[in-house]
C-alpha cells in the first residue's frame, strides 16, 4: 500500500533543484563544450573558431608521438603501482591481520603519506633525491658513491617518480586490504586448521578467493588514480628532463595554458577518458570471468 | 615459546622498515625547515643542533603563507559546507519523497561517479572564463562543490534508506512538515554519513591543486598548494623557507590525523568501498 501524497509532487523538485542546477552548469555544460570543441581549432580567446572535423583526433592518434609516450609513462607508473605497491601492501596487511602487536601504530605510520598532497610529496622528495640530498648521503655512508640527481637524470627520472608515487599510495592500499582481510570470518580459518591446512594453503584457498572483490576495487582505483598522475610531476620534474616524465595530464594542461590549443586539448581529454574507461572495464570483466570459473 | 618470540621479532622487521620509510621523508622536511640555507645540504642530522625556528615566522609573515593558510581554511569550509547542504537536501528527496523521473535523475548523478572525464577540466575552465569567474573565490569554490555532490548524494541516500519509513509517517501524523522532518528528525540520524563526507572532502579540498592552477592567478586568492608551487618556482634556492611552507601546509592535517586516525581511516575506507 502506498502512502497518499498529501501535496503537489512538483514541490519536491525544489529539494534537488540546487544539486541539479550545479550539475547542469558545472558538469553537463563543460562536457558538452569539450565534445563540441574537440572538432574545432580555437585559441580560447578570439571569436575565430574553425571547424576541422576529426583532424584533432587523427593528429593525436597518429601523428603525436609524445602523446603516446606520455600514456606509456603513466602506464609504466601504473604497472609499478599495481605490482610493487599492491603486492607489498597486501603482504604487510596479511602480517598485521595475523594480530601482531602495535598493528595500530603501523597503520598510523603507513597512512600518513596518503594524507599529504601530491604537491607536498613532490617537494618533500626533491629534498631527498637531490644530488646533495638525503638518499645520496645515505648511499655514500654505506659505501656506494653516488652523485646522481635522481629526478634530473633521464635514466632515473621516471622510475624516481614511480617510487614517489607508490610511497604516497602504499598506505592507502594497505588500509583497504587490511579492512578486507578483517571482514573475512575467522571461522573459515578455524575450519581450515581442523582440516590440517598449511599457512600457504589457507592463504591461497581461503584468503585470496574471498579477497577478489577488494583486489579488483583496489586495482581499478589504482589504475584510475595513477594514470591521472599530475601533482607529483609538477613539483618534481615538470615533465622533464626532455619528455622523460611527461604524462597525459601534463600534455593536456600544456595545450591549454601553454600553446592555447583548446580544441586539441579537448580531444586529448576525451581520448584519455576513453582509455581510462576501457582499462577499468577490462579489469572488471577479467575479474568477473575469473570469479565465475574459480573452483 | 622461544621460537614464537623469535618469529614475532622477525615479523616486525619488515613492518618497522616500512614504517620508517613512510615517516622519514616527512620528518626530514621538518628537520630541514629548522636548518639554514648554509647547513641544509651539509648538516644531515635528524635533530639539528641549533634549530632555527625563525624560518616558520618568516614563512608565515614575509612569504605570506599566513594569507594562503587562511585562504585554504575558507575554501575548505565553503566547499564542504556547500556539499553537505546541497547533497543532503537532494538525498532526502531521493530517499523520502516522490516525484516524476526520480530514478532517472538519481542515476544521472550516479553515472558521473562511474565515468571518468579527465577532459572536463578544459570545458570547466572555458565556462568559468565565460562567466567571468576566473580569478575569483567563488569560481574556485563552486566547481568543487559540484564535484563533491554526486558522491555526497549517493552516500547520504544509501544511509537514509536504512532509517525506517514509519518514522516519517509518525512525524506527518504529528503534524510535522517535510522540512521539519528532514531537519529535526532525519538529519540528526545521518551524522555518521556526514562524518565520512567531511573527512573525505576536507582532505580533497585542502590538497587540491589543478583547479587552483587554472582558476587563480592572483596571489592573494591562492590556497596553500598553489602558493607552494609558485614559491618553489620563484625561490627554488631558498629550501628552508620552502620547507617551512610545507610544514605550515601539512601541520593541521598531521595533527588532526594523529588525534582522529581511527575515524579518518575508517572514513576513507567507507568512502572507497562505497564509491
Amino acid at each position: 500500500m502506498k502512502v497518499v501524497n498529501r501535496d503537489n509532487q512538483l514541490d519536491n523538485y525544489l529539494w534537488i533543484l540546487p544539486a541539479l542546477a550545479m550539475f547542469l552548469v558545472f558538469t553537463v555544460y563543460p562536457f558538452y563544450k569539450v565534445l563540441q570543441l574537440s572538432f574545432v581549432e580555437w585559441d580560447g580567446i578570439t571569436p575565430h573558431v574553425k571547424f576541422v572535423g576529426f583532424k584533432n583526433y587523427i593528429n593525436i592518434l597518429f601523428h603525436n608521438k609524445i602523446w603516446w609516450v606520455s600514456v606509456l609513462h603513466a602506464g609504466f607508473i601504473t604497472l609499478f603501482a599495481l605490482t610493487v605497491q599492491n603486492f607489498f601492501a597486501l603482504m604487510l596487511a596479511v602480517l598485521v591481520d595475523r594480530g601482531v602487536r602495535f598493528g595500530n601504530f603501523y597503520r598510523l605510520c603507513y597512512f600518513l603519506p596518503p594524507m599529504l598532497s601530491g604537491i607536498v610529496v613532490g617537494i618533500m622528495w626533491n629534498l631527498v633525491l637531490n644530488a646533495d640530498g638525503l638518499l645520496n648521503f645515505l648511499l655514500n655512508k654505506i659505501g656506494i658513491h653516488s652523485k646522481i640527481a635522481w629526478l634530473a637524470e633521464p635514466k632515473t627520472a621516471l622510475l624516481s617518480v614511480a617510487v614517489i608515487h607508490i610511497w604516497k599510495g602504499f598506505g592507502w592500499a594497505f588500509v583497504i586490504f587490511l579492512a578486507g582481510l578483517q571482514s573475512i570470518p575467522r571461522e573459515l580459518y578455524e575450519a581450515a586448521d581442523i582440516d590440517g591446512a598449511t599457512y600457504k594453503q589457507k592463504f591461497y584457498y581461503v584468503t585470496l578467493p574471498l579477497l577478489v572483490p577488494v583486489l579488483v576495487l583496489v586495482s581499478i582505483l589504482t589504475v584510475l588514480g595513477t594514470m591521472q598522475i599530475y601533482d607529483i610531476i609538477v613539483t618534481t620534474t615538470g615533465g622533464g628532463p626532455g619528455y622523460h616524465t611527461e604524462v597525459p595530464f601534463t600534455q593536456i594542461i600544456t595545450r591549454m595554458t601553454g600553446t592555447s590549443q583548446f580544441g586539441y586539448a579537448c580531444a586529448m581529454g576525451l581520448i584519455f577518458g576513453i582509455i581510462l574507461l576501457v582499462v577499468s572495464m577490462a579489469q572488471l570483466l577479467v575479474s568477473t570471468i575469473k570469479n565465475k570459473y574459480q573452483v | 615459546m622461544k621460537s614464537n618470540f623469535l618469529r614475532e621479532i622477525l615479523l616486525h622487521i619488515p613492518l618497522l622498515i616500512t614504517a620508517s620509510i613512510c615517516i622519514l621523508p616527512v620528518w626530514w622536511v621538518f628537520a630541514s625547515a629548522l636548518k639554514t640555507q648554509q647547513t641544509i645540504f651539509t648538516d644531515f642530522s635528524l635533530f639539528p643542533k641549533n634549530p632555527n625556528f625563525a624560518n616558520f615566522i618568516l614563512a608565515w609573515k614575509k612569504a605570506e603563507f599566513g594569507t594562503y593558510f587562511i585562504n585554504s581554511v575558507v575554501y575548505t569550509i565553503l566547499v564542504v559546507g556547500g556539499i553537505l547542504l546541497i547533497a543532503s537536501f537532494a538525498a532526502f528527496a531521493f530517499s523520502r519523497l516522490n516525484f516524476p523521473l526520480k530514478n532517472v535523475f538519481y542515476y544521472l548523478f550516479l553515472a558521473v561517479l562511474m565515468i571518468p572525464v579527465p577532459g572536463a577540466i578544459v570545458g570547466l575552465y572555458l565556462l568559468l572564463n565565460k562567466l567571468g569567474l576566473t580569478n575569483t573565490r567563488i569560481g574556485y569554490v563552486l566547481p568543487q562543490i559540484n564535484g563533491g555532490i554526486p558522491f555526497g548524494i549517493y552516500l547520504i541516500k544509501t544511509f537514509m534508506d536504512k532509517i525506517p519509513y514509519e518514522l516519517d509517517e509518525a512525524a506527518y501524523i504529528e503534524g510535522c512538515n517535510k522540512f521539519n522532518l528532514f531537519w529535526k528528525i532525519i538529519f540528526p540520524l545521518i551524522k555518521p554519513a556526514i562524518g565520512v563526507l567531511v573527512i573525505f572532502n576536507v582532505l580533497g579540498v585542502w590538497n587540491e591543486y589543478m583547479l587552483a592552477l587554472l582558476v587563480l592567478s592572483d596571489k592573494h586568492l591562492m590556497p596553500l598548494q598553489r602558493a607552494l608551487v609558485v614559491f618553489q618556482g620563484a625561490h627554488l634556492v631558498n629550501y628552508p623557507l620552502l620547507m617551512s611552507g610545507v610544514i605550515v601546509t601539512i601541520l593541521p592535517v598531521v595533527i588532526v590525523y594523529i588525534f582522529m586516525q581511527r575515524y579518518i581511516i575508517s572514513g576513507i575506507i567507507q568512502g572507497a568501498l562505497k564509491g
